[in-house]
């Protein structure tokens, strides 16, 4: 196996039923690469990704993450990845440090390790003064922020966002891209699903799922070449009205 | 007779919500509030539907009083509230139908209204609201909220959770609604959607940052933006960042929104300083701002 | 009228989809008043005990004969020494152990007086209980049937008997109580429920500007609970009636009106519980914990108020479920009239009257 090659998937399928969510998906993510994983809500993304997380087992196809195989290998990919998503990330009645403390300890990290860490996750996002404060209290901004880091805690190859930055303003929504290029500078793969096309246009490579199919897959520079479009929304549409 | 907004303010114990709140829309108007999450856009909307009390301030939609007249205002305003208030174990009709009733009217009676959106869900007449896509739950929610031929429509974050092309479609129909003289409150998180109605109001933290026209306030950046690229986007931010010169940094797509303290800017000077940090295939060029822009140099 | 009939039509589409609504409306009432009737029950039937007979003589022949024939008891084993007695109940085996005395017969003929010692297994105090007030009027009925014969003119009987329930039929006692609970959770637990699901939806906000007034939303969702709780309690008394041989003896109308105005006090309280809770999950901790335990501990249902201490007794006084209780036992076993119990009546109504107020007063046009 390619060792660059991070997320390597060749014909994967997940049939519910008669139901085909995911059909036949095939496609390649690099290390350090931000990669967008797009399509309407319903178009399998979440389907797809949860076969790659090994949450859910394929019906067909070949799916390599991290090194690991997500039919064999499940757990170890697992421990290799972390996972952020809008809808659950932190526990709001622990402070900063202790959820911090808790998801370090969940991946096994040693106490004085998670001492480390907390320490220069909290540095480096200025938590200071609200380290030892709950995190329901905390601006939605901040907490996203925190999640990602959170999710990076034990360094993982690939760290994957299910809609990370809806609803925030546009100044901490940058905050939180830098996080993103910071952490793919530094060789993580950063794989994000989403259905804001313009979150899209800050990925390196994007794929835009429909009915289950991956129907392009390029550089957002590319795509608005080949579509002839201003942006990536007018990319989607074009693609997705035929 | 539209809304006018007088020096609101609200609070929940310790959080201002509304600092001093004022605007007006026009009859027939289609104004965008635009903020993110938290600003304070949900807890307008329910002042001016009567739902809350404004700590300070007063208001008045269609003519009424929002505290005094609640009753006409009930009369007379259609409000789709943030989450598609729908009943999920009812199907599209039936939703419909008891919308209609205690409104004391009928599908019939106002089918002219809501007809073009109507028509688009009514081959799925029969489905549950729990089973419709955002895209469909969405349209239905509009036509509950228009059944009655409210004056003004209040809507909350009518765009959230949809997908692009059922967007793209709600702007559309929205469009011929506020034809047929109906004035439109919509509130949105997308700054791309500002550019869609006839005046916005941007809005962060209960504040109102500006108000105007989506090409006024764009025309009114006060800086020249440069796209700038290279070939790693990390170093370039935090190269930026470092140069004295800055006035604000900003990545934005595959590019970084920059823009200069000074007047005589030469694009030429950052390129060399760029080099000298190792990035490559560097590309400078003058762009326009965007509404996002603005927001983010207001907010700053 | 119109509106107010299309808001029902509404909620009963809401009723019927949903299956859990539906098991509670429907599946609870038959499940726990069978539960009550045939499994939680203070009979005693068949009940194992063991007999030790020191005399082995005609007279204690005659008794265990005469136990031995009653329903209510099975002689499992005849043991022969005390030291027996211990290791039987060990065992588990019996519940109660007969030791007759010595020269039994001569005893009751020399001194009037002759002694058996009835020795139960009080780990169950109930049916202990019940086994030694079962024994004791068997052997009374036989020491009757004895006087007759020998005649000896002076002698006084202590007798008691038990009214309105007289062969102790727990299922009497517990209808009445299973019928105030049903009612009180199908309408204060599902009203509230019902409530804050459209506060969660978000659907109250567009009811609340809309030109609905409060009070036409509050009777809009309660009505079709009024009407599913009326089918309820007769689908009870029915039951009770014919799987139950629970004759009712006062007046079915009385019972219906009754029912009603207890129906109506409980929605109240749903609607109470609704404007303090934000959520479902919320509005159904309030009521199980809020309104059930209460009722099952306090009412009277399981628990006599009177042997309660002093503190729960005056309690029980503001717990509506009470005073049903006290209704349905007249009307039910005793087969008395409005002039027997309008005093509880009263009660019941000043207390629905309370609660409608407050719900309506509370009932916010507004959010917050």
């Amino acid at each position: 196996m390619n060792n660059n090659k991070v997320i390597q998937v060749e014909g994967l399928t997940k049939m519910f039923g008669d139901f085909t969510a995911v059909n036949a998906i095939t496609f390649e993510v690099e290390k350090g690469e931000i990669f967008g994983f797009l399509g309407a809500n319903g178009a399998g993304k979440t389907t797809a990704m949860k076969m790659l997380i090994g949450i859910s087992k394929p019906t067909s196809g070949k799916a390599n993450v991290a090194g690991f195989d997500v039919y064999s290998n499940a757990e170890d990919i697992k421990k290799n990845i972390g996972y952020m998503s809008q809808k659950f990330a932190l526990y709001d009645d622990l402070t900063v440090r202790e959820n911090i403390t808790f998801f370090g300890g969940i991946y096994g990290l040693s106490r004085k390790r998670i001492k480390e860490k907390s320490n220069a996750l909290i540095e480096e996002l200025g938590l200071e003064n609200v380290a030892n404060k709950l995190v329901g209290a905390l601006p939605l901004g901040w907490k996203q922020k925190l999640s990602f880091s959170v999710s990076l805690i034990h360094d993982p190859k690939i760290v994957f966002l299910d809609e990370p930055t809806g609803g925030v303003d546009p100044i901490t929504r940058r905050q939180f891209w830098e996080l993103i290029y910071k952490a793919a500078n530094k060789g993580t793969t950063v794989f994000v699903t989403t259905h804001y096309m313009d979150e899209a246009e800050y990925c390196d490579r994007v794929s835009i799922m429909v009915n289950g199919k991956i129907e392009a897959l390029d550089t957002p520079k590319k795509l608005k070449e080949q579509f002839k479009a201003e942006n990536m929304n007018d990319v989607f549409l074009k693609l997705a009205r035929g | 007779m539209g809304i006018s907004v007088n020096h609101i303010s609200k609070s929940y114990k310790n959080v201002k919500a509304l600092q001093d709140i004022s605007f007006e829309v026009k009859k027939g108007e289609l104004f965008g509030l635009i903020g993110p999450d938290g600003a304070g856009k949900t807890t307008l909307f329910r002042i001016l539907t009567t739902l809350l009390f404004a700590d300070e301030g007063n208001a008045t939609v269609a003519g009424y009083d929002v505290v005094v007249e609640y009753k006409s205002i009930r009369n007379s305003v259609g409000y789709m509230p943030g989450k598609f208030s729908l009943y999920q174990d009812l199907t599209i009709e039936e939703n419909l139908e008891f919308f209609a009733t205690i409104f004391g009217t009928t599908i019939e009676e106002n089918y002219d209204l809501i007809k073009d959106i109507y028509v688009q869900i009514e081959p799925f007449k029969d489905r549950r609201a729990g089973k419709l896509s955002g895209g469909m739950k969405q349209k239905l929610a509009l036509c509950c909220a228009l059944i009655h031929k409210p004056k003004v429509l209040f809507l909350d974050e009518p765009t959230t959770g949809v997908d692009p092309v059922s967007r793209k479609e709600f702007w559309e129909m929205l469009k011929r609604l506020q034809e047929k003289g109906i004035t439109i409150l919509v509130s949105t998180p997308y700054m791309d959607e500002a550019a869609l109605c006839d005046r916005i109001a941007l809005i962060q933290d209960g504040k109102i940052l500006e108000i105007d026209t989506p090409e006024a306030i764009v025309e009114h950046f006060p800086k020249q933006i440069y796209n700038v690229s290279a070939n790693n986007m990390y170093q370039l931010i935090l190269s930026l960042n470092d140069y004295e010169h800055n006035h604000s940094v900003y990545p934005f797509g595959e590019f970084v929104h920059y823009t200069d303290s000074r007047t005589d800017f030469n694009p030429e000077e950052l390129k060399t300083f760029l080099e000298t940090k190792d990035l490559s295939n560097i590309h400078i060029d003058k762009t326009v701002a965007t509404i996002e822009d603005t927001f983010m140099e207001l907010a700053k | 009228m119109k509106r107010f009939i299309g808001f029902i039509k509404k909620e009963f589409y809401h009723i019927f989809r949903d299956k859990r609504s539906l098991f509670i409306l429907f599946g609870m009432p038959i499940a726990q008043i069978l539960l009550f009737g045939f499994a939680i029950t203070n009979e005693i039937n068949n009940v194992d005990i063991a007999i030790l007979d020191h005399s082995k003589d005609t007279t204690t022949e005659e008794i265990i004969n005469k136990i031995a024939a009653s329903e209510y008891f099975s002689i499992k084993q005849i043991i022969e020494k005390e030291s027996d007695i211990e290791s039987i109940f060990k065992k588990g085996k019996v519940k109660a152990v007969l030791n007759f005395e010595k020269d039994f017969s001569k005893n009751l003929i020399k001194d009037n007086n002759a002694t058996i010692q009835i020795i139960t297994d009080a780990t169950d105090p109930n049916t202990a209980n019940t086994i030694t007030n079962f024994v004791g009027s068997i052997l009374q009925k036989y020491q009757k049937d004895l006087n007759k014969e020998i005649t000896i003119v002076y002698q006084i009987i202590p007798e008691s008997r038990m009214v309105y329930n007289p062969e102790l039929k727990s299922v009497y006692m517990f209808v009445p109580g299973v019928m105030t609970i049903i009612l009180m959770l199908v309408s204060a637990m599902m009203t509230s429920i019902s409530i804050t699901r459209e506060k969660e939806l978000g659907t109250m906000e567009i009811l609340l500007v809309s030109p609905l007034k409060p009070f036409q939303v509050i009777i809009g969702k309660v009505f079709p609970y009024i009407f599913l709780s009326i089918i309820n309690a007769v689908v009870i008394v029915v039951l009770s009636i014919f799987i139950f041989k629970m004759p009712v003896q006062g007046s079915l109308f009385l019972l219906g009106l009754e029912s009603v105005l207890f129906i109506i006090s409980s929605l109240a309280l749903g609607i109470l519980i609704s404007t303090i809770s934000a959520s479902q999950q919320t509005a159904m901790m309030v009521s199980l914990m809020g309104l059930m335990l209460p009722v099952i501990l306090l009412s009277g249902f399981i628990f006599p108020i009177s042997s309660m201490p002093l503190p729960l007794q005056i309690i029980s006084n503001i717990i509506p479920a009470k005073w049903f209780i006290i209704i349905l036992k007249g009307i039910m076993l005793k087969g008395v009239g409005i002039q027997f119990i309008w005093k509880e009546t009263l009660i019941l109504l000043g207390m629905t009257v309370f609660f409608i107020a407050l719900s309506v007063k509370k009932y916010k046009i507004r959010l917050e």
